[in-house]
């Protein structure tokens, strides 16, 4: 296929950009809170667990949309370079498909799973404002 | 040292044999080799072959660090044995064995040729539309000094395998080609005279290419010519991606082209001609005047 390391690879790159861009914001608002003191996303006080927090956040459509994002990078991400480590155990070309289709059908169902998740709960935060 | 120039030491050459016609495994040979200061780890071999064994096997040519043909694990690292002292590296015992990661052809020799047969994927030369040009160039192709220097440490590569041998992706991938081919592949993929990128980057997608570089770095460390080939699949890396991701447009569209007709200075007068060629029917390459 033409150009298919360069574009996984690419990829793979890119993913791990946005995972440390999306795992920084979630340590600034999960665990620095008492130092960054972020009230934009924390209105209930410092505590990031606090219910009333939580559900702020889980009603945001931002944090929907970022949940999705850190799930397909994390999973295309790992998956690939899982993937990668594998190939280096030289597996036959039939081995080889095999772990691709596997983690192909792996990566997608759980971002179908992990997307439905995060769309629900913002759709649960919703109706408990009701 | 403080040693005078004919003073000699016993060193013991402890050198793996391997005979595929007799032997079922390798297996270590010790020679007891009176060395004086300056001598190198070839000429130990030599003085084995001319006094102990003459069956002993290794594969030399320049002895000057040029050819890259005498490249062999000097304890337990790769090292060209034409420019390597054997007291600077040994005061008892010396120990030998053939680059890892090749087949053995015999004792020291190892078998090159999965190397040189991946080098020569790479598409190792200058690939252009002009060919009448390069067979008989009329000028030079307009590349800066900066342009130059991009790919002329990679151009100092004299294949020896001592990277590939150090190369602990080599050791484990089949499918990796490994630092060598892969830093001479950046060399033609980076020089503004090459205009085939689309075609080496057509190589350089597969398995083939240079994604399974893991960086550990050993291939620099020990390339006897002090060419970088880590830092060269590092950029080919870059380069590749920068090109999928539209980043580096203008970088291949065309191949340097020959110095506008104000720079050109033609054929500078104090060089002399060649001299006539001795061989009957051999041709010049030189373009009509």
């Amino acid at each position: 296929m033409s150009m298919r390391q360069t574009k996984l690879w690419s990829w793979h790159v890119i993913a791990g950009v946005v995972l440390l861009v999306l795992v920084g914001l979630h340590m600034a608002i999960m665990h620095l809170n008492g130092i960054l003191n972020l009230v934009g996303y924390n209105p209930a006080g410092e505590d990031p667990i606090a219910w009333e927090n939580v559900v702020f956040r889980a009603q945001q459509v931002t944090f929907m949309i970022v949940y999705i994002l850190v799930l397909a990078a994390g999973l295309f991400h790992g998956l690939y370079g899982t993937r990668t480590i594998l190939f280096e155990l030289n597996p036959s070309p039939g081995v080889r498909t095999l772990i691709t289709t596997v983690f192909l059908i792996l990566g997608i169902g759980l971002f179908i799973f992990g997307s439905w998740a995060a769309i629900a709960a913002r759709s649960t935060a919703l109706a408990l404002m009701q | 040292m403080s040693q005078t120039k004919n003073q000699t030491t016993d060193i013991v050459f402890r050198v793996r044999r391997f005979d595929p016609g007799q032997d079922d495994e390798p297996n270590y040979e010790d020679f007891t080799v009176p060395v004086k200061p300056g001598m190198v780890v070839l000429d130990g071999l030599w003085w084995i072959k001319e006094n102990l064994d003459a069956t002993l096997s290794w594969r030399s040519s320049c002895r000057m660090g040029v050819c890259g043909s005498c490249a062999m694990m000097v304890n337990s690292r790769p090292m060209l044995s034409c420019n390597t002292q054997v007291l600077d590296v040994a005061d008892q015992v010396l120990l030998l064995a053939p680059l890892p990661n090749f087949d053995i052809i015999r004792d020291l020799v190892p078998d090159l040729m999965p190397m040189l047969e991946n080098h020569r994927k790479q598409m190792p030369w200058i690939v252009r539309d002009d060919g009448e040009e390069q067979e008989a160039p009329t000028d030079q192709y307009w590349q800066t000094p900066h342009e130059l220097e991009k790919y002329l440490q990679f151009s100092y590569c004299i294949k020896c395998g001592a990277c590939m041998a150090a190369c602990p992706i080599v050791a484990i991938d089949n499918d990796y080609p490994g630092p060598q081919p892969l830093a001479q592949g950046y060399r033609y993929l980076i020089d503004t005279r090459d205009g085939a990128f689309k075609e080496r980057k057509k190589i350089l997608s597969t398995e083939a290419g240079p994604w399974s570089c893991h960086y550990a770095g050993e291939c620099s460390s020990v390339c006897p010519k002090g060419v970088d080939p880590a830092r060269a699949i590092q950029l080919m890396k870059r380069e590749l991606v920068f090109d999928y991701l539209r980043l580096n447009k203008k970088r291949y569209q065309k191949p340097a082209c020959l110095l506008p007709p104000e720079n050109r200075s033609g054929r500078r007068s104090e060089i002399p001609e060649p001299p006539a060629f001795t061989v009957e029917g051999a041709v010049s390459n030189n373009p009509p005047t």
